[in-house]
């Protein structure tokens, strides 16, 4: 539970733009695995209470069919509707690849416009859970590759609520992911309208040696060593993307030509990660002002393990972190 | 069965003629050399296209798949827009950023040309989501082939559909063939229709062929769908006349199969059902006649038109935030 009144938790942050929405647009619903009151209001309890609130016409419990799911998201966004739907698990996308990629991403494009498709696809996923290879992968990247998605993730629960209203404000397909361990972080309440505008990054903290860049629950990660650096003289700034794609290049590359230095940092494995991406882009049009090379840090290029210590394995360690920033910075 | 009305015949009369006057003159245009793009023929398929969309609502939605002229041209697309955009013109429904495979007009309710086999099917059912949530009325359409009915997407969408009573007509064109593979060879069912049973679904088999049997059919399951009783799958029986794609090869057809063919042909079928009803050779010439003319101009007008400015690849991409 929240310490004060003025504070929420990041599934509390996420239901509240929700019911914000659906109160103020009719055309606003839910659709996904288990997402009623019935069923308990979502796996991680993000739509509890809304069908009670706004029936269940508007929150609609689906099958486990997650093509018919994004299908029926993309018919009626084209409609005129602003569908918030929800793939269980970020894995899952797998089964409704042809949904995101071939028709929600790309109606706006092949029809000259004419049919934009504002829909939210709200997904879950994240390692350090126990869930192994099928239910723990950040597939961002696969998103990121496509022309015509906003691809998202919040680090904290007051973004979380911002971000989440605007993508529901978008009039294009919004990949909107939720990291398990992230659902518990609490932030003071930003309250009611707020909204944090899609390809906008945020500086997360400030600093001139070095530009971390990253998203997500590594966002947390970087927080934590930057803050342990500075105690050693190594002044981390931290670039929290919010939206990885399209990504706020002007902050990004701002800031790199600030400090000279970068490394990127994603939870999703690192090889061809969107890392990589940032990475070339920087070193393109950063050369003058880089000290050395842009590195990357990412998870283990493997499914994601099951046995506790091989899942913590596999995960970006705070320790490689600290290593890669003073061998960047000169102070290995 | 109760005659079909005879406006209403007239009018699936002209839609079957527009669909098949701008096959062959695309196929023509397509031999002369004067265009080369891709091009999936409807010869044999007129007639269940025409009838589906004259049963359907000026304003009611439609999805449809690279084999889509039919439903195209019988919604009423204009069709200087319709050549326009599979020649590729800045004129075309979309500027000339989705061809012959990706025709969208919402103004005439043809919201998506899917190019991949059955993902009409789950985005048929947000469009009928919409018009439940909404309650505008609207029935939505969406055809495919019997290829589609062995797709995973068929199947969620089905019985998604079912569940919730939305109010969508799916209609299975069984043109015999998936592709290049005959009915036989990817299916052992022996019909479409049935799975519905398995849905808990209404379903209507249909000769697609026979204007008193199709016509009924496509008015019997719209109806049901605007009633609020749910969704229909009506799976009519047709033939595709030629191959996959235009210049494809056909060989693989057999002889018997291409006699059958012949002899089914709905539109000496549709001519002799118009005739017994009383019109006349020469309206039923002046109709197709009208119909040419104004398919000749359409051409004239795409072939005329610019090419999309090269700026366009980079727009629609996503909405331009200032």
């Amino acid at each position: 539970m929240p310490e004060s009144s003025n504070m929420i938790t990041m599934t509390q942050a996420l239901n509240l733009a929700i019911d914000e929405a659906m109160a103020e647009d009719d055309g606003v619903f839910c659709l996904g695995e288990d997402v009623s009151d019935k069923q308990g209001g979502g796996v991680f309890k993000v739509t509890a209470g809304l069908s009670e609130k706004y029936g269940e016409h508007r929150i609609r419990a689906t099958p486990i069919s997650e093509t018919a799911i994004v299908g029926a998201a993309v018919g009626a966004a084209l409609a005129g509707q602003r569908p918030i739907c929800e793939i269980m698990l970020m894995n899952f996308v797998g089964v409704c690849m042809d949904q995101i990629v071939n028709h929600a991403a790309k109606l706006r494009y092949m029809s000259g416009g004419q049919t934009p498709c504002p829909m939210v696809l709200r997904t879950t996923t994240g390692v350090g859970v126990g869930f192994g290879g099928q239910h723990s992968d950040m597939l961002e990247a696969w998103f990121a590759h496509v022309a015509g998605i906003h691809v998202v993730t919040p680090s904290n629960a007051a973004d979380a609520r911002g971000l989440m209203r605007a993508a529901i404000d978008a009039n294009d397909p919004v990949i909107f992911i939720e990291n398990i361990l992230c659902y518990g972080l609490q932030s003071e309440d930003p309250g009611p309208g707020y909204r944090v505008p899609l390809g906008k990054a945020a500086i997360a903290k400030e600093g001139s040696d070095i530009s971390l860049i990253t998203y997500g629950r590594t966002v947390l990660d970087a927080l934590e060593v930057a803050g342990e650096l500075d105690k050693e003289g190594i002044s981390v700034e931290v670039v929290d993307l919010r939206t990885i794609a399209p990504y706020d290049e002007e902050t990004v590359l701002a800031s790199v030509n600030k400090t000279g230095r970068a490394i990127t940092l994603h939870e999703a494995v690192r090889d061809f990660g969107t890392g990589a991406e940032i990475a070339a882009n920087i070193q393109e049009k950063c050369w003058d002002k880089l000290k050395g090379p842009v590195r990357r840090i990412g998870g283990t290029f493997a499914a994601v393990p099951f046995a506790t210590h091989l899942e913590q394995a596999w995960i970006p360690q705070k320790s490689d972190l600290v290593d890669q920033i003073k061998a960047s910075v000169g102070k290995a | 069965m109760a005659e079909i009305d005879r406006d209403k015949l007239l009018d699936v009369y002209t839609r079957t003629m527009k669909v098949n006057r701008t096959d062959e003159k695309f196929r023509a245009l397509l031999m002369e050399g004067k265009v080369a793009v891709m091009y999936y023929c409807v010869r044999g398929q007129e007639l269940v296209s025409a009838a589906a969309m004259a049963a359907l609502d000026d304003d009611d939605y439609v999805v449809c798949t690279y084999r889509g002229q039919g439903e195209q041209t019988a919604k009423g697309i204009p069709l200087e827009k319709w050549w326009g955009e599979c020649l590729g013109k800045e004129t075309g429904t979309c500027k000339g950023k989705g061809g012959t495979m990706h025709i969208t007009d919402p103004d005439t309710g043809i919201m998506v040309t899917t190019g991949v086999v059955g993902s009409g099917l789950p985005i048929a059912n947000g469009l009928a989501m919409a018009s439940q949530n909404n309650g505008d009325g609207k029935v939505t359409l969406v055809s495919f082939g019997d290829g589609a009915a062995n797709i995973g997407g068929f199947h969620e969408a089905m019985n998604m559909a079912q569940l919730y009573k939305l109010p969508v007509v799916f209609l299975c064109q069984n043109n015999r063939y998936g592709e290049h593979t005959k009915y036989a060879d990817h299916t052992d069912s022996p019909n479409i229709a049935a799975r519905a049973d398995g849905y808990g679904m209404k379903s209507l088999h249909v000769d697609g062929n026979d204007v008193n049997a199709v016509y009924p059919a496509m008015q019997e399951a719209v109806d049901h769908a605007r009633a609020g009783k749910g969704p229909v799958l009506v799976e009519a029986m047709c033939y595709r006349m030629m191959g996959h794609f235009f210049g494809s090869d056909f060989s693989y057809m057999p002889k018997e199969h291409l006699e059958e063919m012949a002899a089914e042909d709905p539109l000496p079928k549709l001519r002799k059902v118009m005739l017994e009803r009383q019109f006349t050779e020469e309206e039923l010439d002046a109709i197709v006649d009208k119909i040419d003319a104004e398919i000749d101009a359409a051409v004239e007008h795409a072939l005329a038109a610019d090419l999309p400015s090269t700026d366009e690849i980079y727009k629609d991409v996503l909405e331009e935030v200032s």
